[in-house]
């Protein structure tokens, strides 16, 4: 069982220290608070939440993009947070990241071929012609073609961008991608055209996904499993059409509630969460969503809830399902 | 290939590759063309190094040959197109070489000081920790200093002099360099082009040199060029105040100095090579502006 699994998170923590000024006691920022999940190889796993919930934070964490305060993160089996950056390079080639901003991802004064070059060269992959015919392909992988090597990123579009950050990403041929809001900074009609070229890179290449968005159209679209983060916590996990068709947490369901609906006729009770996100630095007592959740009880505020498992590897974090299945129908009938 | 996009290239493929990197070049003094300010600049500054260059032929009397019979005339007069001073030197003749002088010291302090600047800069802002702090304090204190009071004082300890001079106010200089840097580099090594590079495993070394100090390139040459002109003036002071480039030798700062005894009997004395110093002062500020808003696309107004 432990071996499918690509990746697996651990008790990770992200705390960042402010200072308010010399004497005053600084105060702590829990970005990515005890978070574990795991990816199995091969499929597509969103980390979905509003922002500011850490989703971002725990990317970028994986990757050893900033240090982790606590907590382990095995990539193949092997604990990824203890290891040195040189050693860490040489692992590089096996994960990469796809940015948000396709336009302050890509470096100004390089060229495509430059861009593209970089990752070949550092982990000294292929020798000279050969690389230029694996950079040739690729990018005709990506949609575009050899007549644009010679070109600078600011003479692209933020599709075709995208298009040249995902090569970068996919020409090492890693076994594990961190796609960090790919689409979110684009167009909707280039949206769906990028999204169908991670898929299809997918297929071929074998790719692992981790998929960090907040457009849930979007994950329901791609990907096979979603956990959802709130204030730094994930607090439900789920297959992902189990998750649409039957959310637990009330913050699931206010956000699945959120996404627009297509069909005129169609209506759909919307759930309008009250109040904005608590800060990270002062997450309320117990459960962190007990601000602003329809259904809060009076446990909610004072004890945090266990991890309550339904069907399939879905499981919520929340006290509704702690108690009794009577109690719960009470509380939904009379909200 | 299983991609699903359209086959035709999403940018039409023309003639593409010549004509997008002939335009770099093109679009740069098209730009140019269309700034009449920048124009000026560059106008000023070419016949700045004109003058540096071919003064010695240009000039149409000894710049240093005293004539005391000849004594502060006025402007137009006997042949002198700006009068002489009072040791009977023809005024025209010393500020055209006394561009050279400009010219050499803009020129050199901005490399030196640059290039202190520009280091210091680099390993404030890359590796920050102590050395950042030692560093930044260091600048503070220097930035607390007035300018020409540390370059007097500089010049006082290692005496006057081109070469002195030179060194006086490089040191004097180069804290704005090391600031500025400072804060391009911060700014850079946020951005997620280097982010994407520490995640293909580029080693830290490569990513600065590779990636950070390319993107340094703009905002180097705007504020070089930008400093040129206040080396300059600063020459002009402190040769004004006795401590640079000796007499003899023309410059415009010491002309400055001289003419000022005789600032109400022959005012040509001071108001020419002031005029001087005001042109070429502006001509490059004029060029700097226009570099920038050309080079950096963030004030680029789009």
């Amino acid at each position: 069982m432990a071996e499918d699994y690509l990746v697996k998170v651990q008790n990770l923590k992200k705390y960042y220290e402010v200072s308010k000024g010399m004497f005053k006691q600084k105060t702590i920022i829990r970005a990515v608070d005890d978070v574990s999940f795991s990816i199995k190889r091969g499929e597509t796993y969103a980390l979905v939440g509003e922002s500011g919930c850490g989703k971002s934070t725990t990317g970028k964490t994986i990757l050893g993009l900033t240090d982790a305060t606590a907590g382990e993160i095995y990539f193949q089996g092997k604990d990824i947070t203890k290891i040195s950056y040189s050693d860490m390079r040489k692992l590089r080639k096996d994960f990469q990241m796809i940015f948000q901003d396709p336009y302050a991802s890509l470096n100004p004064k390089k060229t495509v071929r430059e861009i593209l070059m970089e990752p070949l060269r550092i982990h000294k992959k292929f020798e000279g012609k050969e690389r230029e015919k694996k950079i040739h392909e690729i990018l005709e992988i990506v949609g575009l073609s050899k007549s644009h090597l010679h070109r600078y990123p600011h003479e692209f579009s933020g599709g075709q961008r995208q298009r040249i950050g995902i090569a970068r990403a996919v020409i090492l041929q890693p076994d594990f991608i961190i796609a960090d809001e790919p689409v979110s900074a684009l167009d909707v009609s280039v949206q769906s055209q990028v999204i169908n070229l991670m898929l299809d890179l997918q297929k071929e290449f074998g790719l692992t996904y981790l998929f960090i968005s907040h457009d849930l159209s979007v994950i329901e679209h791609m990907t096979d499993r979603v956990a959802v983060m709130y204030l730094g916590k994930i607090v439900e996990v789920a297959e992902t059409e189990e998750l649409f068709e039957n959310p637990k947490h009330p913050y699931t369901q206010a956000l699945i509630s959120a996404v627009p609906v297509a069909h005129p006729r169609e209506e759909r009770k919307r759930i309008i969460l009250k109040g904005d996100v608590p800060s990270p630095a002062n997450p309320p007592k117990g459960c962190p969503f007990h601000t602003r959740c329809p259904f809060a009880m009076d446990i909610c505020s004072e004890k945090a809830p266990e991890e309550v498992f339904f069907t399939d590897g879905h499981k919520a974090t929340c006290h509704l399902y702690t108690n009794s299945k009577e109690e719960i129908k009470d509380v939904i009938r009379n909200s | 290939m299983a991609s699903s996009i359209p086959n035709e290239p999403l940018i039409p493929e023309d003639d593409s590759l010549a004509f997008s990197q002939k335009t770099k070049a093109a679009e740069f003094f098209t730009s140019l063309l269309h700034s009449w300010t920048g124009l000026l600049g560059v106008a000023i500054i070419f016949i700045l190094l004109f003058l540096s260059i071919f003064g010695h032929w240009i000039a149409p009397y000894d710049p240093v040959k005293t004539e005391l019979t000849a004594k502060l005339l006025p402007p137009l007069t006997d042949g002198h197109l700006l009068g002489t001073d009072h040791l009977g030197r023809d005024l025209l003749s010393r500020i055209i070489l006394g561009a050279r002088i400009s010219v050499i010291i803009g020129l050199s302090t901005v490399l030196i000081a640059g290039l202190i600047g520009t280091v210091i800069g680099i390993i404030s802002g890359f590796f920050r920790g102590w050395i950042d702090i030692v560093l930044m304090r260091l600048v503070d204190v220097q930035l607390s200093f007035p300018f020409i009071l540390l370059v007097l004082i500089i010049n006082a300890v290692l005496g006057a002099g081109l070469k002195n001079i030179i060194i006086s106010l490089a040191i004097g200089g180069w804290v704005i360099f090391a600031r500025v840097i400072r804060s391009e580099v911060l700014a850079l090594r946020e951005k997620d082009f280097i982010q994407a590079a520490v995640a293909t495993g580029v080693s830290r070394f490569e990513i600065l040199i590779k990636h950070i100090v390319p993107n340094l390139f703009t905002p180097m040459i705007i504020l070089a060029s930008l400093q040129i002109s206040s080396f300059i003036i600063a020459e002009a002071s402190v040769s004004f105040l006795g401590f640079g480039v000796q007499p003899p030798t023309p410059a415009w700062g010491n002309m400055l100095s001289e003419g000022k005894d005789f600032i109400f009997s022959a005012w040509w004395l001071i108001t020419f090579p002031g005029l001087a110093i005001i042109i070429t002062a502006l001509g490059i500020n004029l060029f700097g502006d226009w570099l920038r808003d050309t080079l950096d696309p963030k004030i680029k107004g789009k």
